[in-house]
């Protein structure tokens, strides 16, 4: 498998879709079930866009791909998202 | 803005930002670079300073044959722009107003930045949390922040340098890999933990202290990867 970085380099580009950062939501795995913070997924770069996946598993939680004029965000992978508010 | 070799291969950004809203250490920036004709190279570097009105510092570590580093560390100039967005990332951040809990630090090469923007709020809030560093560099020549980390091991950080192929002369550990003899096992109040290098340095890192029995939970880590160029 090739290198891979960790969440916090979505912290950027999901601010960029949410205003808010992202990197401390909880994200639960469809496929294996594990809960893990955003910052704590495995994130490939090298693909077309970001691919974000279970440490546990190396199921797919989310990928994002931004085009010049919209971000295309698919989070397929987790249960939900929970985001820290206040 | 203004530079400083740090060594060889690495140089610190000194930037003032009108109006930056401050930041937490650890937290990173994007830079973007914009070259005559309109093509864009972005990247994301670490804050290497604490939060200091509209001060900030970067780690630049060169990656040869880089994108954007190459530029960074020798084509900047004094007086230059450049683009920065952030304030980023809420993960790995260390506070000193919330946090007392004692710190273990572990870094990998440029690593270093985001601890040592650390280790600088410690010691800008007179916090008193006990702090270990423990710095992973391939030799003696490439300890980044030397001087200054000498200076505040006076000042209740514990700092343990791992020379990975060149130990400098005297030294009783052999150069070798960091170990779990390096880490040590958490004693007395269990420590937070942030780890920062390269992906696989991180991970065998994490891997060793969740071995030693620190709680995965309260182990933060940040891979860099050959993306950084």
């Amino acid at each position: 498998m090739t290198d891979y970085l960790d969440g916090n380099v979505l912290a950027g580009p999901l601010r960029e879709v949410f205003g808010v950062d992202l990197t401390t939501a909880g994200t639960r795995c469809v496929g294996c079930g594990q809960a893990a913070h955003v910052a704590e997924l495995r994130v490939f770069t090298d693909a077309p866009g970001i691919v974000a996946r279970c440490s546990g598993c190396d199921n797919v939680i989310m990928r994002l791909v931004r085009t010049p004029d919209a971000a295309w965000l698919d989070l397929r992978g987790t249960t939900a998202l929970r985001v820290p508010l206040g | 803005m203004d530079t400083r070799t740090e060594t060889a291969s690495a140089r610190t950004l000194v930037l003032d930002v009108p109006g930056w809203p401050g930041h937490l250490a650890g937290q990173h920036v994007d830079v973007r670079l914009t070259a005559a004709d309109g093509y864009t190279a972005q990247r994301s570097y670490s804050i290497a300073s604490p939060a200091d009105g509209d001060h900030l510092e970067l780690l630049v570590q060169l990656v040869p044959g880089g994108e954007v580093s190459p530029y960074l560390v020798e084509g900047f100039s004094i007086g230059d722009a450049v683009e920065i967005r952030g304030p980023i990332g809420g993960w790995f951040v260390w506070n000193p107003a919330t946090s007392g809990e004692p710190v273990l630090l572990v870094g990998g090469g440029s690593g270093i930045a985001p601890l040592m923007a650390m280790v600088r709020a410690r010691r800008a809030a007179a916090s008193r949390t006990p702090f270990r560093l423990v710095y992973s560099v391939r030799a003696p020549d490439q300890v980044i922040y030397a001087d200054e980390l000498v200076r505040q091991s006076a000042d209740g950080l514990d700092v343990t340098l791992v020379h990975t192929r060149l130990a400098p002369p005297g030294s009783t550990r052999p150069a070798g890999r960091i170990g779990v003899e390096d880490l040590g096992r958490p004693t007395g109040s269990a420590p937070d933990c942030f780890v920062c290098g390269p992906t696989g340095f991180v991970e065998s890192v994490a891997d060793m202290l969740v071995g030693l029995g620190h709680d995965p939970a309260r182990i933060r880590t940040e891979r860099f990867g050959p993306s950084g160029g």
